[in-house]
C-alpha cells in the first residue's frame, strides 16, 4: 500500500512551493479586484446616465462579459494579441487584463443596482431639507449605497480567486501547476501522491474563500 | 482571416460543441435534481441531512470547478474510484451546479409568505399538497432569475472540461492553435461557437424572467 501523498508535501519545500503557487493566484485576483472596483464605480455611475448611446454601449459590454467564458477571454488576449497587434504581453498581464475587463463589468452592474435601489424619496427629502447636491450624495446616498455594495463586492473577490485557477491554462505556474509538478517529480516513489496533493489544493482554496464568503454573508445580515 | 481554413475546421468545432452541449445538458439536469433535493432538505429543516447539505454547499461554492474536476479525475482513481472523463465532467458540473441551485431554490422557497402556507392548510389541503401546489410553483417563479443566471454560469464553466482532456471547444482551439498556428481563425470560431451556445439561453432567459414576473402572486 502506497501512501496517499501527504508525506510528499512534507518533503523539502514542497508545501511552501504549493503555498507560493496559491499566492500567485491570490495576487492576480487582488490586483484585478482593486482595479475593477475603482473602474467599476465609474462604469456603474455611467450606467445610470440618461445618455442612450452610452447606455447601449455599456449594456453590450456587460452582456459580452456575461456570455463569454473567462477562459475564452484569456485565450483571446493571450494568444490573439500577439497575432493581431504583434504585442508580446506576459501571461500574468493578460490574466490581469481579462480579470479587470470582467470584474469592471460585474462591479459596474453591482454599483448600478445599488444606486438604483435607493428610492427617489431619499433624494427628494434630502433636497427638501435644504441640502446641496454634494451633501445629498455624501451624507445620504453614498452611505446607503455602500451598505448594499460592500457584501456584493466582497463576493466578487471570492469569485475572482476561484476564477484565477484558470490562468494555469495560459501557462502561469500557480497552485494547480505546482501540484502537478510535485506529483510528476514523485511519480516513482509515491505513485498515489495525486490524491493527497489535490486534496490539499482543494482544501487550500476552501480555506481562502470560505472566510471571505462568511464575512460577506454576515455583513449582509447585519446591514439588512 | 482565411475562409478555407475556417471551412476545414468547422467539422471539428461542430463535434466539440456537441460534446459540450451533451455534457452540459446532463450536468445541468443533475444540478437541478441536486438543487431541488437540497433546497427541500433545507426548507423542511430535516435533521442531520440538513447539516450535510450545508457542508456540501459551502465546500462546492467556495472552490473552483477546475480544482473539483482535478480532484475527481486525477485524485479519486488513486483510492480506487475510477470515473471516465465524460462522467467526471457531468459529475463535476452537477455537484457545483447543485450547490448553487440549492441556494437559489432555497431562497425562493423562503421568500414565500407564511400566510400562503396557512391559507392553504386552512382550505383543507394536506402538507404535501400545500408544498407541491402552492409553495413550490411560487418559489420556482421567484427563483427564475437566479436559475437563469446559474444556467449561464454552468454553461460557461463547461470551458474547464478541456483540462481533463475532453475534446470541447477550448481543447479543440488550443490544440489547433498549437499545431497549425491559425490563431485568429481558431479564436474567431471559438467566440462564434460560444455565442451560438449561450446567446439563445441568455435571450430566452430574459423572456422567461419577464413572463415569470407576471406570474407572481399579488402584484
Amino acid at each position: 500500500m502506497h501512501s496517499l501523498g501527504i508525506d510528499v508535501l512534507l518533503k523539502g519545500t514542497n508545501m511552501l512551493r504549493l503555498l507560493k503557487g496559491l499566492w500567485v493566484s491570490v495576487e492576480i485576483s487582488l490586483i484585478s479586484v482593486v482595479i475593477s472596483i475603482v473602474l467599476g464605480l465609474v462604469v456603474g455611475a455611467l450606467m445610470t446616465s440618461k445618455n442612450k448611446l452610452l447606455k447601449a454601449f455599456l449594456r453590450l459590454y456587460l452582456e459580452t462579459v456575461r456570455i463569454m467564458p473567462q477562459m475564452v477571454l484569456l485565450f483571446i488576449v493571450y494568444f490573439g494579441s500577439t497575432r493581431v497587434f504583434g504585442l508580446n504581453i506576459t501571461a500574468e498581464l493578460s490574466a490581469i487584463i481579462v480579470f479587470v475587463f470582467w470584474g469592471t463589468a460585474e462591479m459596474g452592474d453591482l454599483v448600478r443596482g445599488s444606486i438604483k435601489s435607493i428610492p427617489k424619496i431619499q433624494y427628494d427629502s434630502a433636497y427638501a431639507l435644504g441640502m446641496g447636491k454634494f451633501q445629498v450624495y455624501y451624507y445620504i446616498i453614498f452611505p446607503q449605497t455602500i451598505r448594499r455594495l460592500l457584501p456584493l463586492s466582497i463576493n466578487l473577490v471570492t469569485r475572482m480567486i476561484k476564477t484565477t485557477s484558470l490562468v494555469m491554462m495560459i501557462g502561469i505556474v500557480e497552485v494547480l501547476k505546482v501540484a502537478q509538478q510535485i506529483i510528476e517529480a514523485n511519480r516513482r516513489s509515491s505513485p498515489n501522491a495525486a490524491f493527497g496533493v489535490f486534496a490539499v489544493v482543494f482544501l487550500l482554496y476552501f480555506i481562502v474563500c470560505w472566510p471571505i464568503t462568511r464575512l460577506a454573508t454576515s455583513l449582509e445580515k447585519r446591514w439588512e | 482571416m482565411d475562409v478555407e481554413v475556417i471551412k476545414t475546421y468547422l467539422p471539428l468545432y461542430n463535434e466539440a460543441i456537441l460534446l459540450t452541449v451533451r455534457l452540459g445538458w446532463f450536468g445541468i439536469l443533475a444540478a437541478f435534481g441536486i438543487g431541488l433535493l437540497g433546497s427541500v432538505i433545507q426548507y423542511f429543516r430535516i435533521p442531520v441531512l440538513r447539516k450535510i447539505a450545508a457542508v456540501y454547499i459551502e465546500v462546492f461554492r467556495n472552490t473552483p470547478l477546475l480544482v473539483q474536476l482535478f480532484f475527481i479525475y486525477f485524485a479519486l482513481p488513486k483510492i480506487g474510484i475510477k470515473i471516465s472523463a465524460e462522467s467526471c465532467g457531468i459529475l463535476g458540473l452537477g455537484l457545483i451546479g447543485g450547490a448553487y441551485m440549492t441556494e437559489t431554490l432555497r431562497s425562493g422557497l423562503e421568500s414565500i409568505d407564511k400566510i400562503q402556507h396557512e391559507s392553504a392548510l386552512s382550505l383543507g389541503m394536506t402538507k404535501r399538497q400545500v408544498f407541491f401546489y402552492i409553495i413550490l410553483p411560487q418559489a420556482f417563479s421567484v427563483s427564475i432569475p437566479g436559475i437563469v443566471a446559474n444556467l449561464i454560469f454552468l454553461l460557461k464553466e463547461t470551458s474547464v472540461f478541456s483540462t481533463i482532456s475532453l475534446m470541447d471547444l477550448m481543447f479543440t482551439s488550443k490544440d489547433l492553435i498549437g499545431m497549425y498556428a491559425k490563431t485568429i481563425e481558431c479564436l474567431f470560431l471559438l467566440v462564434i461557437y460560444y455565442l451560438i451556445m449561450l446567446l439563445p439561453v441568455s435571450v430566452l432567459g430574459t423572456i422567461i424572467e419577464r413572463r415569470a414576473r407576471y406570474a407572481q402572486f399579488g402584484d
